[in-house]
């Protein structure tokens, strides 16, 4: 008997010609927060639809806090809180007003469920009595986070909360986040912001349907299966044409002020790479360009899962 | 600029061929209304039913109900020697025209003397009430030329007229009870279909799913308050009618008030049914106009009779819950019969309430696909 | 000295007693990548909107492609291209009838747009076929090309990357810098701040100002952080 809170195995679910889900296994245990990470169009919606029961799956099975979705759909969403992408809020209600109604959904109040709410609704208290459809994108959040709260969920289901919100807003929400962990709520959240992954106690990489890799964030990038070089330099668009002319280049990618360089030796030495791509660059005239080894992150091994999920259909 | 204008026109024309649901409406609905409008809806009358009161048989009298029938305009209902009849038959809603004999009618026609004939026609329905009496009324000129002819000599026939229930024949008696049913449907079915869809589009619809709330409470909580509103435009409808038109009520207020609950609830059962089956606002607006607004003012008697539409017609019409509340208004406001006269078309919208709202609660389901 | 592609002068815009953009100049030159950042709600789309000549600004001027946005509006229309993260192309049309959309809205001859449709789809890699049905990120990259249809000087592109996978964000993201380096400016706002760092010099707007204004590396230097998003939260909330 699994104890896990969330137990998901072989899950697959077709819209039309789509392919949503495509045999989707993973498990998430009592008190972690897990992130499902991953583009537009992953699936991320779709599990999150099961698992609240809100779609039935085509094969495959799914338990939230030991209950199936499928049979137990009633006992499953009393004990819940689900916020769907895009906060789904009533724009001509306040906050006040929002607040009460999704409680009294519930069967309870907004005084019962306010110790748990507090830190997060005490930032957008003031506003109150102002319609929702006015609150800027970051309070909206923090509005669909309390209505989602309030009525003492034992599992919280967030899907892409983060999605439109400035990089501040966002910061902010995942702190929130971190605290409803320690108090011991387990959360699943879904984003398609690859830095966020790291906040996670464990993240599924999510494309097209299939889960690419379930890992702690620190550890992914352990499984990356080729040496990785960072490059700087001044001319960055003209290095990164360079480089993908480069010898034993797999893949040549933009990040930020930097550019990722994969050589397709699997274990190559990656000090010697550095240094083969060093005389390259300064070969083409990038005297400027430094070039070290490091460790990929979660972003490298999610393009590289990718690629490789691309190569296999 | 033409080639921006040509490009413009071009991309609307795809997006309206391509929305196939949008487009089939738009296509059918004015089609249905040519039809109705071209074919089926008449205002001529026929199938008129007759009550011929003739208390001393004779030639005269004999005659003349035979040339009622023979134009197969009229249908005898009922004979009888005394006119105690009309009257229920005519608040039962089962004769149209009552054609009373003066006793002794043949011998009043030999002695040169004016030979009496009261015509009474229910006019409820103003417009089908002149053409009834018009049709009488020429059937009696007919004969008595007729007669003149066969005589050799002048007769005459004196037909006094009566219009039953609206004397002053005012159309706006005629309005008022279709009136509110338009107004409870609009409000009722077409408000709900648009808020439940508007749920669904915003996608606060799936939070409310995935909560305890069951679906019959979703759409309890969400139609109560449109039932509400339905009643207070009834009151405010009939406040208008009395005290600016004057339009009379001889029935019970109280029994109107609650025929007009009933028959807001079909209305937002199909208003839930219609949202429940479709995808977007504008498509549950569309479908719900087509499904209520339609139907309720073209097939319900409202404006055209019954009576005189094609058999298809009829029969469709009997599905047409707005058919069955006017018939329910005007007895009440107009004729002042209450349950006992009415319970038939009572029972009807009840049995049609549950049925709708039985269909509503079930396609309405608690889960999204 | 050429005119620079954007220009602004104590640009402002209120809204009854809101300042929603509160006097910002700045200057853009030709051919350079500009990342206008800002968080929700500082005056960023508003900015943006008086900028391709949807609002009309309250105070101070602006110039785009070298054409007043207040008094020539309709010319600098037909300089400018726009895509945003909402609505880029129309989904129950196929490419090719979005991309002759576009190009007979700006006037293209039929032969001009039949040319560069095959140009374009062959560049992409793409079939004719409705747009809703494409991948997100294929809908973006398509939707930038047909901004650039008609050969605008600047291009004003409003969070054209969001929730789009990390590879085809590069990609995007190599098409800008392709287009710059023809000579076509690119106004880009964005929530990745990664995506700053491949900016020419950005602007981050807090509370309808310009709180600072450089290039990535001198902005670093001159706030002493390591990356943008640091950079970022810090003007953003100072406390």
């Amino acid at each position: 008997m699994n104890s896990a809170d969330v137990v998901v195995q072989n899950l697959s679910r077709k819209f039309g010609e789509t392919q949503a889900l495509s045999d989707v296994s993973l498990e998430v245990q009592h008190g972690e927060l897990f992130g499902l990470v991953g583009p537009d169009g992953a699936g991320k919606s779709t599990l999150f639809r099961i698992l609240t029961t809100l779609i039935v799956p085509d094969a495959g099975s799914a338990t939230v806090l030991g209950l199936d979705v499928v049979r137990d759909l009633w006992k499953i969403r009393s004990i819940i809180g689900y916020m769907p992408g895009r906060f789904s809020l009533y724009g001509d209600l306040t906050v006040r007003e929002n607040l009460s109604f999704f409680a009294s959904v519930f069967g309870t109040t907004i005084e019962k469920g306010y110790d748990l709410i507090a830190p997060i609704y005490k930032q957008i208290e003031e506003f109150s009595e102002r319609r929702a459809q006015d609150l800027s994108g970051g309070m909206k959040q923090k509005l669909a986070l309390s209505c989602a709260l309030v009525h003492r969920p034992q599992i919280l289901f967030l899907d892409e909360p983060t999605t439109g919100v400035d990089a501040v807003s966002r910061r902010e929400f995942w702190d929130q986040l971190g605290k409803l962990k320690a108090s011991g709520l387990t959360i699943l959240v879904s984003t398609p912001y690859m830095d966020e992954a790291m906040r996670c106690d464990r993240v599924a990489l999510m494309q097209n349907g299939q889960i690419l890799h379930i890992d702690r964030p620190g550890d992914v990038g352990r499984h990356y299966p080729l040496p990785l070089a960072r490059v700087i330099g001044a001319k960055r668009y003209q290095m990164l044409l360079a480089l993908r002319d480069a010898p034993h280049a797999h893949s040549v990618y933009p990040f930020g002020a930097e550019l990722h360089f994969t050589d397709d030796r699997a274990g190559y030495a990656p000090d010697k790479v550095s240094a083969e791509l060093r005389e390259f660059l300064l070969g083409h005239g990038f005297d400027d360009a430094t070039v070290e080894p490091i460790q990929a992150g979660i972003e490298d091994n999610f393009m590289e899962l990718m690629a490789t999920q691309a190569r296999a259909s | 600029m033409i080639t921006t204008l040509r490009a413009f026109m071009v991309k609307e024309l795809r997006h309206i061929l391509r929305d196939r649901q949008t487009l089939t409406i738009l296509l059918l609905m004015p089609l249905v209304q040519v039809v109705l409008f071209g074919y089926a809806l008449r205002s001529d009358v026929r199938d008129i039913r007759l009550v011929v009161v003739d208390p001393s048989p004779d030639y005269a009298t004999q005659e003349l109900k035979a040339r009622f029938t023979a134009g197969r305009r009229f249908k005898i209902v009922a004979v009888a020697p005394s006119f105690s009849i009309v009257q229920p038959l005519f608040r039962q809603g089962k004769a149209d025209v009552a054609v009373t004999f003066d006793p002794d009618f043949a011998e009043h026609l030999e002695s040169n003397e004016p030979a009496r004939i009261l015509l009474a026609v229910d006019a409820s329905d103003p417009n089908t009430g002149t053409t009834m009496q018009t049709y009488a009324a020429a059937v009696i000129a007919e004969y008595e030329s007729e007669l003149k002819q066969r005589k050799g000599r002048p007769v005459m026939i004196v037909p006094e007229m009566r219009m039953r229930f609206n004397p002053s024949l005012e159309s706006v008696n005629l309005f008022v009870p279709g009136l509110i049913a338009l107004v409870l449907t609009l409000v009722s079915a077409l408000m709900t279909a648009i808020s439940l869809s508007r749920e669904k589009e915003r996608g606060t619809l799936e939070i409310l799913l995935v909560s305890p709330l069951r679906p019959w409470q979703i759409i309890v909580g969400k139609v109560l308050p449109y039932l509400g509103l339905a009643f207070a435009n009834v009151l405010t409808a009939l406040l208008a009618a009395w005290l600016v038109f004057h339009v009379p009520f001889r029935g019970s207020v109280v029994l109107l008030l609650a025929e007009s609950i009933l028959y807001s609830m079909v209305s937002l059962a199909i208003g839930v049914l219609v949202a429940a089956r479709t995808t977007s606002q504008r498509v549950a607006m569309l479908i719900s106009l087509m499904a209520t607004l339609l139907p309720s003012s073209l097939l319900s008697g409202m404006i055209f009779p019954i009576a005189s539409m094609p058999r298809l017609l009829q029969v469709i019409s009997n599905v047409v819950p707005a058919r069955w509340f006017i018939i329910i208004a005007r007895g009440i406001m107009l004729k002042g019969i209450g349950v006992t006269y009415l319970w038939r078309e009572t029972l009807v919208l009840a049995v049609m309430t549950m049925f709708f709202m039985a269909v509503a609660v079930r396609s309405f389901k608690p889960r999204v696909a | 000295m050429t005119a620079p592609a954007v220009f602004a002068r104590d640009l402002t815009r209120r809204f009854g007693d809101f300042t929603a953009v509160d006097h910002i100049s700045f200057e853009v030159a030709t051919g350079e990548v500009f990342g206008f950042l800002g968080a929700n709600g500082a005056g960023k789309t508003t900015a943006m909107k008086m900028l391709i000549g949807l609002l009309a600004p309250t105070e101070g001027e602006a110039r785009v492609a070298d054409l007043d946005i207040v008094t020539q509006t309709e010319q600098v229309r037909c300089r400018i291209g726009y895509m945003s993260q909402r609505f880029s192309l129309y989904e129950d049309l196929t490419v090719k009838e979005n991309i002759s959309l576009y190009g007979g809205i700006y006037g293209l001859s039929d032969s001009t747009i039949a040319e560069r449709s095959r140009n374009m789809m062959e560049s992409l890699g793409l079939k004719d076929e409705l747009v809703g049905k494409l991948p997100l990120g294929w809908k973006q990259k398509l939707a930038f090309s047909v901004a650039l249809l008609h050969e605008p000087a600047v291009v004003f592109l409003d969070e054209p990357t969001g929730g789009v996978d990390p590879i085809t964000r590069r990609q995007f993201w190599e098409l800008i810098y392709a287009a710059a380096a023809r000579g076509t400016t690119v106004f880009v706002t964005t929530h990745y701040m990664d995506e700053a760092e491949y900016c020419d010099r950005i602007s981050i707007m807090v509370a309808g100002k310009i709180a600072t204004m450089g290039s990535p590396g001198d902005l670093k230097k001159k706030w002493n952080v390591s990356t943008i998003d640091e950079l970022f939260v810090r003007l953003a909330r100072p406390t």
